[in-house]
This record gives structure tokens, sequence and C-alpha cells, in this order.
């Protein structure tokens, strides 16, 4: 009797939108912290100036009423529709209007707390604003996994909302907000920062890519060279990025002033040069033990077959054995690309440019929002490229082996 | 068609196969029969290069394999696994397809090609073409890998007990194609296995493998009228031995004239097939037909007397 209940209920339990009796857990926690994030944290923090201690204000002491009002309907809307058992559309659609109404709260906080032709006042988001930030993208992002988009969809979704970000942020609503104030003041710089931090991050990991996999690949079958390979490049994971850097200004100066040709590429002690080995060295532990563990785990009738069908070694290669470790392979690339764009921020202590830059001048001049400029860039890279990547893998896979 | 002369292979010290000389007649199927550890499985792939032999050599055809480029050797020698080491990134279409595809055949010819061969195997082309390994039973996987040994149409095919995942009702069904396969393409095949009744059955010559040495190369019929020592025997199972000898031999020759009550038994049946009938419907003869044509009937003194040793 129960068992046809269950079947008779399922179409509609399953029909998206549909709300069902009882609460749902992480959707509770998300609520309760937005809940908590707004009523009893300070929404905004202005300042007179940029290094000046601020004022901490609630919601509705920093917004006008009118939007104080829409903000509250918006989020009581959102917060109760996340605790119950929603269906994940209609869930996207909540988190997705808590998170809009907070990037719009903050704009209207900025305009509503500057004076007009005011230009050293800063007003920037507070620990509410960010908690409850962090908590609404969160469950967009429960959201959006439960409804388990294709990869083509999820590269979509992400070309979107990247055009919809570049798109607002170009519109002016948010200029008085500090994080853009301080983008206003280094809007010459800023472009190049990012083009030299993805580059750096790119280019690292390329190169890293192109000297671990066909090294891992005629070490693997070896087990001398396959042990001392992972070894070596175990040592060099160990080594921190600091003394790293330390270590390649001798050798790299030395390059620098005595090979021809070699200053003219940009190679010096200090610069881009150490920042790119530094990264194109941490980059080689991860590319190449994905390799190896991807290899390693084609089956061995498989492997077997190929060659009992006639194969040679390099189509055996080719054909059966990289294509079956490719998805391995791509998935070392993800991480160390993710890792290598969080890492490539250390290039700025050495000269070598990136958004790096923003957040050691930032931390020297206790200009917090500055170092925001040079971090927030670097997380949405980061989690860009994940994404991306992680699109790329399961395309890969072929639709047959998602299911 | 397949000559070894005094083959033996070491890894280091342990000696795998030794001084083993086989020969196999074309279109002839050897089986090679042992326990875990008795070097079939490294005898058959000496025969593809797979193992290379520390001694001895290996002829196809008069011609000494090493005078081949393994790869290329081997694309003129189908090879059937157990586990069926299908490419799992690879559709079933793609997997029948390789080897024609090493070969250089174009499209259309091998897709064609591979179109007959599955339904060979009784399996719907439009259905299978385009299907992923995972996607398959076991015994749906096990077709495709002898499909695909057999894709170029080689005149040699080694396989290495390539039913030993199957279920009993499966396994019989598989072996049964084989046979069918075998006499339609005239095929050599060499086949391991470590099941003396699948050995018995399917081999026109067994070749029993202790401890890598040879012990006895026979036709079924002599192999357990005379085991050539004490493993063999073993490896028969000792008691059975009348009752494997009946079921190598069909009731045809024993058809005499006269009638007999009941329904009548298939022409081809085993004569233990057919005295397990007789026993259990408690019928003295049975009567015997073929097509429908009753041909005279098969008495049971006549089915007990094929269990007789020599």
């Amino acid at each position: 009797m129960g068992e046809t209940t269950a079947t008779l209920e399922r179409p509609g339990a399953r029909r998206l939108g549909a709300i069902r009796p009882g609460l749902d857990p992480l959707g509770s926690v998300f609520a309760a912290l937005i809940g908590l994030s707004l009523l009893t944290l300070p929404l905004m923090t202005a300042r007179p100036n940029r290094i000046a201690a601020g004022e901490s204000l609630m919601a509705w002491s920093a917004l006008p009423p009118g939007r104080v009002l829409a903000l509250g309907v918006v989020l009581g809307l959102a917060a109760p529709l996340l605790v119950l058992r929603i269906g994940p559309r209609l869930r996207v659609v909540a988190a997705g209007g808590a998170l809009v109404i907070l990037c719009l709260a903050a704009g209207w906080a900025a305009d509503h707390l500057t004076l007009p032709g005011d230009r050293y006042g800063r007003v920037s988001p507070d620990a509410g604003w960010w908690l409850g930030f962090a908590t609404a993208a969160l469950a967009l992002g429960d959201g959006l996994a439960r409804l388990s988009p294709g990869p083509g969809i999820r590269i979509a979704l992400l070309a979107g909302s990247a055009v919809l970000s570049g798109l607002a942020l170009r519109s002016g609503f948010w200029d008085h907000l500090s994080i853009l104030r301080e983008y206003a003041s280094r809007s010459d710089t800023f472009g190049r920062e990012v083009r030299t931090h993805a580059g750096l991050a790119l280019s690292s990991v390329a190169a890293a890519a192109a000297v671990a996999i066909p090294a891992s690949i005629l070490a693997r079958p070896v087990p001398a060279a396959r042990t001392a390979l992972l070894s070596i490049l175990n040592g060099v994971q160990t080594i921190p990025s600091m003394a790293l850097f330390g270590m390649l200004i001798a050798p790299l100066g030395w390059i620098g002033r005595t090979v021809p040709g070699a200053a003219d590429l940009g190679i010096a002690g200090i610069g881009a040069a150490p920042a790119f080995v530094a990264l194109f060295a941490y980059a080689l532990l991860p590319v190449a033990a994905a390799t190896v563990a991807g290899l390693d785990a084609v089956p061995e009738p498989v492997r077997d077959a190929a060659r009992g069908v006639g194969m040679t070694g390099r189509q055996c290669l080719l054909q059966v054995e990289l294509p079956l470790a490719r998805p391995a392979i791509l998935t070392g690339i993800r991480i160390v690309l993710v890792q290598n764009i969080g890492l490539a921020v250390i290039a700025g202590l050495v000269g070598g440019g990136g958004l790096g830059v923003f957040v050691f001048q930032g931390i020297s001049q206790n200009a917090g929002d500055l170092v925001l400029l040079g971090a927030l860039p670097t997380v949405a890279m980061a989690g860009a490229a994940a994404i991306l990547l992680d699109a790329v893998i399961d395309l890969g896979r072929g639709p047959e082996r998602r299911r | 068609m397949i000559d070894l002369a005094h083959v033996s292979r070491s890894f280091g010290a342990r000696t795998v196969v030794d001084d083993v000389s086989l020969r196999v007649e074309a279109g002839a199927i050897l089986t090679v029969v042992g326990t875990s550890g008795s070097g079939k499985t490294t005898l058959l792939r000496m025969i593809n290069r797979l193992v290379e032999p520390s001694a001895g050599t290996v002829r196809i055809a008069g011609r000494d394999v090493r005078s081949v480029p393994p790869h290329l050797l081997r694309q003129g020698i189908g090879y059937a696994i157990q586990g069926h080491g299908l490419f799992p990134h690879r559709t079933v279409a793609e997997n029948v397809g390789v080897v024609p595809r090493l070969l250089g055949w174009d499209r259309r010819r091998i897709a064609a090609r591979v179109d007959e061969l599955l339904g060979l195997f009784r399996l719907d082309p439009a259905l299978y073409r385009d299907r992923l390994p995972a996607a398959l039973s076991g015994g749906e996987q096990q077709r495709i890998g002898v499909a695909r040994a057999l894709a170029a149409e080689p005149p040699i095919l080694l396989m290495d007990e390539p039913f030993g995942a199957l279920d009993p009702i499966i396994r019989g069904r598989a072996r049964e194609d084989l046979l069918a396969i075998q006499r339609r393409f005239g095929t050599t095949i060499v086949l391991v296995t470590h099941d003396m009744d699948e050995a018995l059955r399917l081999g026109d010559r067994v070749a029993v493998m202790d401890a890598g040495r040879l012990v006895q190369e026979a036709s079924p019929a002599a192999l357990i009228g005379a085991p050539a020592s004490a493993f063999v025997g073993a490896l028969l199972g000792g008691g059975d031995r009348a009752f494997q000898l009946m079921s190598l031999r069909v009731v045809d020759d024993l058809v005499e004239p006269g009638a007999a009550p009941g329904t009548p038994i298939p022409a081809g049946t085993s004569v233990r097939a057919a005295l397990a009938e007789s026993l259990w419907s408690r019928r003295a003869a049975l009567p015997v037909s073929r097509d429908g044509v009753i041909l005279g009937r098969v008495t049971r003194a006549a089915l007990e007397a094929q269990g007789a040793g020599p």
C-alpha cells in the first residue's frame, strides 16, 4: 500500500516548483543566516575618508525607508521559501532574488550615505551584507546544483552572469561604493593587472602541463623513474612560496645578466620571471600525479586487448590510454589552474604584477577596500575557471557516461 | 597451421612454459586446459607475441612469427580475452571495427562488416551499434569481444577464458555460437580454459598443461579413454569418465530399425542426454527423428555400451 502511494505521489512531487510538506534542512540554515545577518549585524560602514574609523550602520539606518521596505519584502519572501521543500527552480529564483536585492541595497546605501559632491567619503559593505551575500550565493549554488544542469547550460550560465555583472558594473550604479572608488583611481592599471594575472596563471599551467604530461607518460612504466619524478615534484611542493622566490633571485638574476637576450625576455631576479617559475613549479606535481593516476587506472585487460588487436605502443597511448585518462588529467589541470589563479597574487610581492599588486598595496596602506579590489576579481576568476573546466570535463565524458 | 617447436618461457628464475611442442591443424580447434599457473595463458600469448619465447620457435603457416613486426602479426590474428577487454570509451561499432580501421579499410566497408558481425551474434545493429560497452550485459559484452576478434576475418583466433565470466546458460549459448561461426569461417582456434568439460566439448584436440609442461595432447575421446597421467585423470574428475565420453558422442550411429514408444529425440542428441531421457521416461528404447521423420530407434543397452572404457 505504502509503495503504491509513493508511486502515485511521484509525478506531482517531481514537478518543479511544487511545494511539499516539511522543512528543507540546508535551506533552513541559509534562511536563518540571511535573517540573522540582516537583523543583528550592520549592513554598511560609512567613513569620512579612506583610512578613518568608520561607523557601522544597520540596514534600517543605511537605507532610505522605501528601500528598507523593498529589501525587507524581498528577503522576507525569499528566506521562508528557502526553508520550505520547494522545487529547485523556485529555489534558484528565491536565492537569486535575495542576491540581487542585496546588490541593489549596496548601491542604494552608497548613494544614500554619500553627501552630494563628497569625493572622500567611503561607504562599504559591512559584516551583515557580506554574510547575507555569501549565504544567498551559497543558496543559489545549492539550487543550481539541485537542478543539475548539463555542461553546456553551465557554461552559458557562467557567460551570462559574467556579461550581466560587467554591464551592471559599467552602469555606474555602484560608483559610490568604496571598492569602485578605489577602482576609479586605478582604472588605468586595473585591466593590465587582470591580464597579467590571468596570463601568469594560464601560461604557468600550460607550461606545467606541457612538461608534466609527457614526463609522466615516459616515466610511469619505469618504476625507478616514476618514483624519482613524483618525489622530486613532491619536494618542490613543500618549498614555501616566499622561500622559493628568495632561492630564485640569484639564479634568475644570473641568467638575466649573462645569457644573451634573456634580459630582453624579462628574465631577472625579480619581476614576472620568478613568479612564473614558482607558479610553474607548483603546478607540476598535481598535473604529473593526475596523469600517472589516470594512466594507472586504465584497466589491464583493456591495455592487453589494445596490444592484442595489433595497436602499436603509440596507437595504444593515443587511442586508448590517453582518452581514458583524460578526465583525470583534466581534473588535475583544473585543480592547478584554480590553485595558480589564487597563488598568482604573490607575484605582486616580487614585482611580477597581477592583482596581488592591489592586495599588497592595500595591506601596506591599511586600505581594506583596495585589498578587496585585488582579492574579489581573483576569487571570481578562480570560480569561473573551476566552473568552466568542470563543464569541459563533463563534455568530454560524452552524454551516455554522464548519466 | 600453427607450429610450436620446443617453446619455453622463463620470467627470471621461474620457468612458466617448459619445452612445449604442439601442432594445430588448419580449421581445427585446440583447447588448452590446465590449472591456474600451468602456463596455458603464456603459451597462448606466445603465438601472437604478446609474450616472446625464451627458447624455441613459433611458426604460423610455416613462417616464423618473429619475422613479422608484432603489431602487424597481431592484426592478422583474432584475440579475445576473459572480461572481454572492450575499450570503454568506444562504442560497440568502434570496438568491433578497431582492427579493420588499423588495417586501413574504408569507412563504408568497416560499417558493413560491423553490421554483418553484429547480426551474426544476434545483436540488432541499429540497436547496439552506438552503445558503449558499459550499457551492455555480460553476455553481450562477451559476444562483442569475439565479434571484434573476428572483424578482419583472421585465419586464426586466440581465446583466453572467453566464457569465464558468463553464467552457465549464456555460456552454453556462447559456445554454440562459437562453434557455428568456426564452421562458417573455417577459423583455426586456440582456446585456453581451466574447465575440462569446456575443453572436451569445444576441442577437436585437447592439450593438458601442468606446471609449464605439456602433459598430454589428444582427441577428447582418447584423452578420456587413456589419461596420460594421474594429473590428467584428476582434471577429468575421475568418476565421470563414462558420462564425459557419452556427452562427446551422438546417437546417430546407434540408430537401429524398429519402433519405440513416446516422443522421439532429434538426431544429433548426445548419448548422455539420450540415456538420461531413457532413464527419466522409463523407456528401454527411444525413437529418433530428423526433421520430423522417424529414422528408427536407439536402445538403452546401445547407449550404455558407449560409456565403456577401451
